[in-house]
Formats: C-alpha cells, sequence, structure tokens
C-alpha cells in the first residue's frame, strides 16, 4: 500500500441551483481513501452522502455542480476531467452498487450479455470471450449454475441474486474502487449479510477499495475501517470505526448510535421506547446560524447558537470532529 | 413456443399480401394494363372474372393483384423512412435536450398542426405524380408521431435506474441510446410504425384518389377505389375488391404490431415455453 492515497476529496462543495438561489448542499467535505481500503459515509437521509458519491463519478446534474474543491484519483485530478476521460474511468477504474437491484438492470437484456457488456466496453473483448468471462464473474458472486442464469432476464432472478448481478457487472473489470451506495437496503436481512460478505470478500481479493454510503451504522462497522459522519452537508466525525463505536464525540454520531434497536434491551430495562433524534435535516436554503445541528442538539450550548464551530484533530490527527464542545 | 392469434393472423394476411405482390405476374389472368376490352365492361364477379371487370373491361382481380406492389412499397418504404427520421430526432432530442430539443419539439409540434395529406399534396405539386415522388412525399410528412413517442420515452427512460447505471458504468451516450433505450421503447414504436404503414397505404390511396399518385392506367388500390366512385351503385365490385384489400392489409399489419409488441416483451408469459 502507497502513501499516496486511491482517492483525495479535498474541500469539496457541491452547489445546488444557481444564481440568488444557489446553495451549497455540500461544503467543506474532505477525507482520502487508501488502496484496498474500506470508507463509510454515514447520515441519515438528505445530509448529501450520495451527492457525494455522484461528483465523485462525475455524474452531477443540474441543478447540482461543483462548487470548488479537488478530487484525485490515483494522482489525476478528476474534477477537471473531460466528459471522455471520465467516461473512461467510470466502469473501469470505479465501479458502482446500487440501493435497488430491481430498476438498475436492463429488463430487455439477459444478465449474462449486461455483465460481458463491460469487457467488451472496457477491455476491447469480443463477445464470445466476453461471455466467457460474464460466467466466470457469474460464478465469483456465487450464483448457481452459472451457464444457464447468464440467458436468464433480471426479472427471473430474485433481488439477492440480482444484487449478485450488480456486483459481478461492477466489479468485473477489477476496479481500483467500489462505491456502494445502500447496497442492501432493498435487500431481505439475511440476504443483506451474504451480500455484505460477498462483496467485502471480492474486493479483498481484487484490492477494490470500497466507499460504502449507507445510514445503517451497524452495516458500516461491520464492513469499513474508517467512517464519516456526515451531517447537513458537512462531515462532523470521521475516525476509524472502531473508535466511533467506542468512544463517539460529535452530539450527531451519539444520536445515531442511540437510535439502534438492540435485540433484548426491553426486557432487561422494562418498557423503552425506540431512541430518536427529534427535528429533522434543515433545508439546504435554511442551514441556521452557528453550528447546523444546534436546532436538534441535545448538549448545545451559548457559543453554538452564534459560531460555526471548526475542527478539532482526534486520536492523534488520524481522526476529527466538528463540535464546540467535542 | 405458444404463437399469440393476431400475430398469426397478422402476419398470415400481410404475408398474403407480399406474397401476392411478388407473384403478381405469374397469377394474374390477364394483364392489367393492357387487356382493356370495352365487350367486357362492368361484368360482375364470376367464373371468367372472379373479381368483375371495370369500366374499360379490365380485370379487377389481376389489377388489384399489381396494385399490391405499389401499396405495400408505398407503406413499406415511406414508413421504415418516417420511423427513421422520427426515432432519430425523438431519441436525440429526448436525450441530450436543450436547444436539440426545443428545435426539434418545435418542429414536430410544426409538422402535427398541418395535416400530413396537405403537406404531401404540396410536395407531390412540386415533384410531379409518380411513385417515386410518392415515396418523398409520404416519407417525409408522417415521422412527428413517431418522433413524439420516441421523444416521451426517452424522457420517462433516462430515470429509470438502468439507464443510470449505464451512465455510471461508463457507457457512452450511443451505446446507451441503442443497448438501453432504444430496445426498451421499441413496443410503442413498432405499433405506431405499423399503424402508420396503414396510413401511408391509405394515404396513397388518397393522393391516388385526387389524381396526384400512381397516374393512370397503372393500377393501384387507392386510384381503382377513385376511379369506381362514379358506378358504386350500378357496379359495386369496382369499389368492394380494392377496398377489401386495402383494409385486410391494414388489419393485418395493425395485428402484426400488436404481436411484434407481445412477443418483444420478456415478461410476457407467451414468449417462453
Amino acid at each position: 500500500m502507497s502513501d499516496v492515497p486511491l482517492l483525495a476529496v479535498d474541500g469539496l462543495r457541491i452547489d445546488i441551483g444557481s444564481g440568488a438561489q444557489r446553495h451549497a448542499a455540500v461544503e467543506g467535505v474532505s477525507f482520502s481513501i487508501a488502496r484496498g481500503e474500506t470508507f463509510g459515509l454515514v447520515g441519515e437521509s438528505g445530509c448529501g452522502k450520495s451527492i457525494t458519491a455522484l461528483s465523485i463519478m462525475g455524474l452531477l446534474r443540474q441543478p447540482l455542480s461543483l462548487g470548488g474543491g479537488t478530487i484525485v484519483l490515483d494522482g489525476q485530478p478528476i474534477h477537471k476531467a473531460s466528459a471522455a476521460e471520465m467516461r473512461s474511468l467510470r466502469g473501469r477504474r470505479i465501479g458502482m452498487i446500487f440501493q435497488e437491484p430491481m430498476t438498475a438492470l436492463n429488463p430487455l437484456s439477459p444478465v449474462g450479455r449486461q455483465i460481458a457488456e463491460m469487457f467488451v466496453l472496457h477491455m476491447g473483448m469480443g463477445w464470445k470471450e466476453a461471455n466467457d468471462r460474464a460466467v466466470e464473474s457469474l460464478r465469483q458472486v456465487r450464483v448457481p449454475s452459472p451457464e444457464r442464469r447468464i440467458h436468464d432476464y433480471p426479472h427471473q432472478l430474485s433481488g439477492g441474486m440480482r444484487q449478485r448481478v450488480m456486483i459481478a457487472i461492477a466489479l468485473a473489470c477489477s476496479p481500483d474502487m467500489l462505491i456502494a451506495d445502500e447496497p442492501t437496503t432493498a435487500l431481505d436481512v439475511t440476504v443483506q449479510a451474504e451480500i455484505v460478505d460477498l462483496m467485502r470478500e471480492l474486493c479483498a481479493a481484487k484490492g477494490t477499495a470500497i466507499l460504502m454510503i449507507s445510514h445503517d451504522l451497524g452495516l458500516v462497522a461491520q464492513v469499513c475501517r474508517r467512517v464519516a459522519v456526515m451531517y447537513a452537508g458537512r462531515i462532523v466525525e470521521q475516525r476509524a470505526s472502531a473508535e466511533v463505536f467506542k468512544d463517539p464525540r460529535h452530539p450527531y454520531t451519539r444520536g445515531l448510535l442511540a437510535s439502534l434497536p438492540r435485540l433484548g434491551a426491553r426486557s432487561k430495562q422494562g418498557r423503552q421506547r425506540l431512541n430518536e433524534i427529534s427535528g429533522v435535516v434543515p433545508a439546504v436554503s435554511a442551514f441556521p446560524k452557528g453550528c447546523r445541528f444546534n436546532p436538534r442538539c441535545t448538549a448545545r450550548t451559548d457559543v453554538c447558537m452564534v459560531e460555526d464551530p471548526a475542527t478539532t484533530a482526534l486520536d492523534g490527527g488520524v481522526g476529527l470532529v466538528r463540535c464546540h464542545n467535542a | 413456443m405458444k404463437l399469440r392469434t393476431n400475430l398469426l393472423v397478422g402476419g398470415g394476411l400481410v404475408g398474403l399480401a407480399i406474397v401476392v405482390a411478388i407473384l403478381a405476374p405469374w397469377i394474374q389472368i390477364t394483364d392489367p394494363v393492357l387487356d382493356a376490352n370495352l365487350m367486357n365492361a362492368e361484368i360482375p364477379p364470376g367464373a371468367d372474372f372472379p373479381f368483375g371487370t371495370d369500366q374499360q373491361g379490365r380485370d379487377i382481380y389481376s389489377r388489384i393483384v399489381h396494385g399490391a406492389r405499389i401499396s405495400l412499397t408505398v407503406g413499406l418504404v415511406s414508413q421504415i423512412a418516417n420511423t427513421i427520421i422520427g426515432v432519430t430526432l425523438g431519441l436525440t432530442a429526448g436525450y441530450w435536450g436543450g436547444l436539440w430539443d426545443d428545435l426539434v419539439s418545435g418542429v414536430t409540434n410544426l409538422m402535427l398542426a398541418i395535416p400530413s395529406l396537405i403537406f404531401a399534396l404540396a410536395i407531390m405539386a412540386i415533384l410531379g405524380p409518380g411513385l417515386v415522388s410518392l415515396l418523398i412525399a409520404l416519407g417525409l410528412t408522417n415521422w412527428s408521431y413517431s418522433c413524439r413517442i420516441a421523444r416521451a420515452q426517452v424522457l420517462s427512460l433516462k430515470s429509470q435506474g438502468y439507464v443510470q447505471a449505464a451512465r455510471i458504468l461508463g457507457y457512452g451516450d450511443l451505446r446507451i441510446m441503442f443497448t438501453q433505450l432504444l430496445p426498451n421503447m421499441l413496443g410503442p414504436l413498432i405499433v405506431i410504425a405499423t399503424l402508420g404503414m396503414g396510413g401511408s397505404i391509405l394515404a396513397e390511396a388518397a393522393l391516388s384518389f385526387l389524381g396526384l399518385g400512381i397516374r393512370p392506367p397503372y393500377p393501384s388500390w387507392g386510384s381503382m377505389l377513385s376511379e369506381a366512385r362514379d358506378q358504386i351503385t350500378t357496379a359495386p365490385w369496382l369499389s368492394v375488391f380494392p377496398g377489401l384489400a386495402i383494409f385486410l392489409t391494414v388489419l393485418g399489419l395493425n395485428l402484426l404490431g400488436d404481436g411484434l409488441r407481445d412477443i418483444l416483451d420478456p415478461q410476457s408469459q407467451e414468449r417462453r415455453a
């Protein structure tokens, strides 16, 4: 593993709207991912996780636009790459898995062909060779009797099988990085575990780094070595995942952890309500003055209402938190 | 594989029309143009002339058999031209959007506002009557429907997960159009194209009726109807048989379109086993 990170995002700002209606939906987001590392991006809906991923893929569309900051993949500044350069990166060097395996496959094309297309498109193979490789890819994601399954259409497969096919497509060209945007949300719990294990195992074998986007802290803890917690377009806490779960420093992270349902908690402590963080994420156009979390924070002080907190280094410089009281 | 009835009947009718058109010179009874004989004028259908004869004594059956060549050529060629123009414009307009979309949508609305027959009439007036100008006139004036359908389909398909996934997997614009968008909108396009083919055959009939299509004495179903209108009460077979030929061909095309749309959908049960 070299010292130069595979992916370095620095001071990322994503604007929504234009002119007087322009607001920063994501601001000052910086993180880096080493080769083969697993990194989690956590936060509730609307905090900017998915658009951060889209900006890495170079796929921000109106009304979203890159407002500033740099994104460097393997020494190459991809935030200013041309459309053609980005196209050759996508799929070949960065793979992506989505939340909805039901809709992410072309319903009119057999799944084997959709996998083979990646080999034809990015590696210049002929269709015959690509089809053989597609069978091999399906075998790798543990789809039973892949020789027959490659002729199946997406609607003939179960949700778990479809997500396996998506993984096969995303990892077909052995990319340097896999972005997994809520990869298990649409699946059964038992299938979730299988899919996560499979993803981790294949990425480890191929040396592929994972950027996992999720609101599921349990999943992130299981998969990721480091975690960044996002709130209202900013990273509020970024540390090794073991540290986050042992000693969360930001009140938002503490709130997230406290709201995880625990099996058996009720029987030990009598009748207990599931904890929640009151309120909702503020709208992009109406971020509060001072700390953006202050309307929902249980530990706020006077300074939180007027002054935006800077980041404080933690864990000997490898972690950071953005809170006045951490 | 279970064949659907509409595919079978539609394919049968269209196939019959195609076979008749190809074999016309061999299955004719008399020459459709030259064998005029006033002694045989307006004979009702019978043993010698199965569909009867017209006022100049020409065999209706032989003229219908030859008319199939004209009608099918016009329907097929002009509709292929319309579909190619319409789908290319609609697909690119919906996909790229922006100024190109505004331009294409504007021209499409303009085309829809002017009745296409009037448009075709104007082109025919410039080019003069004849088969080639008929093909040009009908091939350039009816693409607005397939264009609108293609554009609308692209707009809804663009937000589908698999189209976005294709972009994320590094597909280029053309590859997305050909592998993701086009196959998924074939259903409605085929229906529109077959309906349009029937429409073109009818438009050919209309233009020939107005004297701008196929020139007499050469037979087309439309010109035969046009010539028969004076005798519709005294010699109805003159209009019944060309009308029946048009009706059956257009019906066959519509059924075929429905059937094709069904088997192109992999989720329909009839496709497999």
